[in-house]
């Protein structure tokens, strides 16, 4: 590490700082304070207190007891709650099954699980829409194959049904992340404590727990938090596949914070929405930055 | 001896349980082609129905040339944005990332914790300052500042990565050029990009996939039709009366072709890239 007294360090920074100044750093500075403005106004946490308040944010009246739209914090919420364990499951047990030489065409179905992760997500959205459309798509069809009627219907036009078609089809997409990590993980545990746990006799359950869980931690951390920040943020998928509807039945905070800038035009109500997901963006930040130290 | 009776059973097991995975995984796709060569009426009620079974290559034409929202037009917007706002941020990211890895100076760690941090960062963040920004600056509605805003966004991940890759390298070639008075930056770009030229091309690889699949930016920086690019062209193709799958899917084969092709070819890159972009050696 060369110990520079020159200007040398902030030369090399120069075109960077020139690029996101502008176009980053100023915007974020900006947005929270027009959240605090209404009208040009100073309102103070007033915006806040409304945004929070209304029920497009959290609609207790509604939930947990009728179907949605229960507000579009709360739909993050569950969309966490259903989305995250779900992805770490199936990417932990695929990167799991496909470990071994046994499988055959193991790096095709790894591509396959992975395609999700490459198509545009507008792309991903649509095919969700298809999915669980009445007719032309395959979950509707299943359903009325097993006889139930409730569920043979097109999913994202039924504010009971929308969110979650949503969410499943999310789960479809993002699992090929924490199985492409998770097999970059399993990968770099060194097979002699494999060996090691097997001669003291252990089964494959005490291996998993004892061995591989714990030295894939660094691992799960990552998954985590990236899972985090894009449940946050999933925005492409709702717009496409429901568009945050029926009546806001899947509207999520992303979208939300859209709807206020373009639709409605109330530009500090936008950056109230986009502070709150920021907000909550910085926890699984923070555990990223921290890990660092 | 059971066991080869036993590990028989249990290849079986394995191996159709990881199918049925690969198989459920791979039928939305199926569904996709399907409906995008095949008539409308053979696919309303399912395309898993195979008879009658016709070829056409009409829904890709209709997608392509489409009266309102032509998906070619919008093939060739994204490719005018995502090349420069590929390499835009790639090459002033990297000279940043470069002084991150090999030099110390005043607030470096604050400053690459305020990196990290806006690698998390929602784009709602900045759209809308940015917004009156660039109308302002008359950018709105034009490709330069879509671009610019792409190239801003881009760096600090790519930061992130390249000064990750940077630090891996070894540095006693660029110790022996400095003994032999090369400058800093001969050093960066004679010595240290060649070497990095892997990095350099997972984080190409995946910042352009990325831009290409932008939705967002898009959305709020272009608003007028002939601008849109292929993404935004999407969700307006739906048909007036009814949704018409076959041109939504012929669409969707077209504007994820490209990400496809990109991930097909450099495979070896794009993982490395997206591994080391979210874990650190």
């Amino acid at each position: 590490m060369r110990k520079s007294k020159s200007l040398t360090p902030l030369f090399f920074l120069l075109p960077a700082l020139i690029l996101m100044v502008p176009f980053v750093i100023y915007p974020v500075f900006k947005t929270v304070y027009l959240s605090f403005f209404l009208d040009d106004k100073f309102v103070g946490l007033e915006n806040y207190k409304n945004v929070l308040l209304s029920p497009d944010i959290v609609n207790l009246d509604r939930f947990p007891t009728n179907s949605p739209p229960w507000g579009a914090l709360i739909h993050n919420v569950v969309w966490i709650a259903i989305h995250l364990p779900a992805t770490i499951f199936l990417g932990l047990g695929i990167a799991l099954l496909l470990r071994g030489k046994e499988i055959k065409g193991a790096s095709i179905i790894k591509s396959i699980v992975f395609l999700g992760m490459v198509i545009p997500m507008i792309v991903g959205g649509l095919i969700i829409r298809f999915l669980f459309e009445e007719g032309a798509g395959v979950i509707p069809a299943i359903f009325k194959a097993l006889g139930i009627e409730g569920l043979a219907i097109t999913w994202t036009a039924y504010p009971k049904t929308a969110l979650f078609a949503a969410i499943l089809g999310s789960i479809w997409i993002w699992t090929g992340f924490s199985m492409l990590m998770y097999s970059a993980g399993l990968a770099s545990i060194p097979k002699d404590y494999y060996e090691a746990a097997l001669i003291d006799g252990a089964n494959r359950f005490q291996i998993f727990k004892n061995v591989t869980w714990p030295l894939l931690k660094p691992i799960t951390i990552v998954v985590v938090a990236m899972t985090l920040l894009w449940d946050l943020k999933i925005f492409d998928v709702v717009y496409v596949a429901t568009g945050g509807g029926p009546g806001g039945a899947s509207m999520v905070l992303a979208l939300q914070m859209w709807d206020y800038f373009a639709r409605a035009l109330n530009y500090n109500y936008a950056a109230v929405v986009a502070v709150l997901l920021t907000t909550l963006t910085l926890i699984p930040a923070l555990w990223l930055i921290r890990r660092r130290e | 001896m059971n066991i080869p009776k036993y590990k028989l059973k249990e290849f079986i097991i394995s191996n159709s349980i990881a199918w049925i995975l690969g198989v459920i995984w791979l039928i939305p796709f199926v569904g996709v082609l399907m409906a995008s060569i095949r008539p409308y009426r053979e696919i309303v009620g399912g395309w898993w129905h195979f008879s009658p079974f016709t070829i056409t290559l009409k829904n890709f034409v209709g997608a392509f040339n489409h009266p309102m929202f032509p998906i070619g037009e919008g093939l060739r917007n994204s490719l005018i944005i995502a090349i420069p706002s590929t390499i835009t941020p790639l090459l002033v990211a990297a000279l940043a990332a470069y002084a991150f890895a090999r030099y110390s100076f005043p607030v470096k760690h604050y400053l690459f914790a305020f990196i990290v941090f806006l690698m998390a960062l929602p784009q709602q963040m900045t759209i809308v300052p940015l917004y009156f920004l660039l109308r302002n600056f008359h950018l709105l509605n034009k490709f330069q500042g879509l671009i610019l805003v792409h190239s801003a966004w881009g760096l600090a991940w790519i930061i992130f990565f390249m000064r990750n890759y940077f630090s891996m390298l070894p540095t006693d070639v660029e110790e022996a050029a400095r003994i032999d008075g090369a400058s800093d930056f001969k050093i960066f770009y004679k010595i240290v990009l060649p070497m990095a030229l892997p990095g350099l091309i997972s984080a190409a690889i995946l910042q352009f996939t990325w831009v290409w699949s932008d939705f967002f930016l898009a959305l709020v920086f272009l608003q007028n039709p002939e601008k849109y690019v292929a993404t935004q062209r999407l969700p307006l193709l739906r048909g007036q009366y009814f949704v018409d799958w076959g041109i939504l899917t012929a669409a969707s084969i077209m504007v994820m072709l490209v990400p496809l092709l990109v991930y097909t070819l450099f495979q070896k890159y794009y993982i490395s890239g997206m591994i080391g972009w979210s874990t650190e050696k």
